[in-house]
């Protein structure tokens, strides 16, 4: 149960007597539940002053003010709230609206008017568009500082998994510069290998996010073209080609021979790589990871199945989320940004479909994607 | 590098590769013997063959707490042994790396915590502080 406090301003006492009588009796039921219920307290100004003095003072969630008053009129009334930054949500009462008058109004902020004379029931009308009103901007500011915060996650996260291939990298010039290195050959190499190592995972980390950002943001240039995922999905198993060579993992495409679709090509390649190379890197030695595309209603249908290592039912719960990395024994030492899963489904989404995953630890995974069209 | 078999061995436990032979070459430098191990279960098992003169454990490795956990095993097999725990600090990791209570911390028994990043240095200082007479390693 909420109460909302309400100042009436004007110069006839039977108005604002009236006005407080009705409202103070009523209760809005946004939701018909009593917890959401909404009551209101009424307190009364006769001019435009000494509202503004109360107001100054604490301002009320809801201005009832008349137009005509003595001394400040409602509209002189209406712009010092403006200039002062008083919050409140004003509903003009007036007797004579002429469009101009009303159009001034709104101009400075009025939200809603209330024509004399009025009925009890278009005051509860009235109040009643208010609230509804207030809970919607309420709403707005609620999801405006949930976004906020999410962001500032992102950032807090994104700064840490920046900062820890730097730190590696100046850890090795350190050692190399101090002399403790020394000169092996061997150790030399290995340490300029990791270096390296650890500068390519930074640098693939800013290619995805700078992929996420364009995708998030809506500023990508799309370029929508007549592609075929069959010849995708073959680009993309050249790319993991060596990769799987190296650890005999063998790659099968199951697909018709052409499987046409209108997409942008760049946003087909990143999800094919991503799933292929997950496939490859999260598996065992000697193998085999298979790509089937096919039909399924409206929407096209590619699996990526794998036999590595699989994920459990909580792990897989929050892949799909970004920076997320399975950390155990068998993923220590495989590279990844955490971002590539995110963007395939930030990617499947723009086509209105979706990817998700079903695994079976220690035995496989299988990624489905779904792209509508 | 060139430690005789009679300088103070070190296990180094750490599930960050790069960590882990960054401080590997430079302990060898300043003349210890180190041991390194990437999991909790590996460090023990090391630790029960080789009997460390020191330990030296990250916080965080597969699970948030291995660190706590894994000195608090090492002090019951090798009373004695001295522990430095490594950890990534509160702001970037979203948990406090200290123990809390004094409970808390003898339950642990780690003797030193560093915060990452740590200086080289600042680590030799706290390794040759626990191992008191026998601190420096053979090369100094």
């Amino acid at each position: 149960m909420e109460t909302l406090r309400v100042l009436v301003v004007d110069d006839e006492t039977g108005m604002r007597l009236a006005v407080a009588r009705v409202l103070n009796t009523y209760t809005v039921r946004p939701d018909e539940s009593d917890e959401h219920a909404v009551r209101f307290a009424v307190e009364t100004a006769e001019t435009g002053e000494a509202a503004l003095e109360m107001m100054s003072a604490s301002a009320p969630d809801i201005l009832l003010l008349d137009m005509k008053l003595p001394g400040m009129s409602g509209l002189d009334v209406l712009r010092e709230i403006r200039e002062r930054r008083i919050d409140t949500l004003t509903v003009m009462i007036t007797a004579y609206a002429t469009l101009e008058t009303a159009i001034e109004a709104t101009k400075r902020g009025a939200h809603d008017f209330l024509p004399k004379p009025f009925t009890p029931e278009d005051l509860r009308v009235a109040i009643r568009r208010v609230v509804r009103h207030l809970a919607v901007q309420r709403e707005a500011k609620r999801l405006a500082e949930e976004k906020r915060q999410v962001r500032f996650q992102f950032i807090t996260v994104l700064g840490h998994e920046l900062k820890a291939p730097l730190a590696a990298v100046e850890g090795y010039l350190q050692i190399m510069k101090d002399g403790s290195a020394g000169s092996d050959p061997a150790v030399v190499s290995r340490i300029v290998d990791r270096a390296l190592a650890r500068t390519e995972g930074m640098r693939k980390l800013i290619v995805d996010l700078l992929n996420m950002t364009r995708i998030e943001s809506g500023q990508k240039r799309r370029e929508l073209v007549a592609a075929d995922l069959r010849e995708a999905a073959a680009a993309a198993m050249e790319t993991v080609a060596a990769a799987a060579a190296a650890r005999g993992i063998e790659i099968r495409l199951e697909a018709p021979d052409r499987a046409p679709m209108i997409a942008d090509r760049g946003e087909l390649d990143i999800i094919f790589n991503n799933l292929a190379s997950n496939a490859v890197k999260y598996n065992r030695d000697g193998g085999r990871v298979t790509i089937a595309i096919d039909r399924a209603a409206d929407a096209w249908r590619l699996r990526v199945s794998d036999t590595g290592i699989g994920l459990t039912r909580e792990d897989a719960g929050r892949l799909f989320q970004d920076f997320v990395r399975i950390k155990n024994e068998q993923t220590r030492t495989i590279p990844g940004t955490g971002l590539g899963l995110s963007i395939v489904k930030k990617l499947a989404q723009l086509y209105g479909g979706d990817a998700t995953v079903e695994s079976e630890p220690g035995v496989g995974s299988t990624f489905t994607v779904t792209l509508k069209g | 590098m060139t430690s005789q078999p009679t300088a103070p061995h070190i296990l180094l436990v750490d599930d960050d590769e790069d960590f882990l032979y960054q401080h590997k070459i430079q302990l060898e430098h300043a003349g210890y013997r180190v041991t390194t191990a990437v999991t909790r279960a590996e460090a023990e098992s090391i630790a029960a063959e080789v009997k460390p003169d020191l330990a030296i454990l990250d916080l965080m490795m597969e699970q948030h707490d291995d660190g706590f956990v894994l000195s608090h095993h090492l002090k019951r097999l090798l009373p004695g042994l001295p522990v430095i725990l490594v950890t990534a600090v509160t702001a970037e990791t979203g948990i406090s790396f200290s123990p809390n209570s004094g409970a808390e911390r003898a339950w642990v028994g780690a003797d030193a915590m560093l915060a990452k990043p740590i200086r080289f240095e600042q680590l030799k200082r706290e390794v040759e502080r626990l191992l008191g007479d026998r601190g420096q390693g053979t090369r100094g």
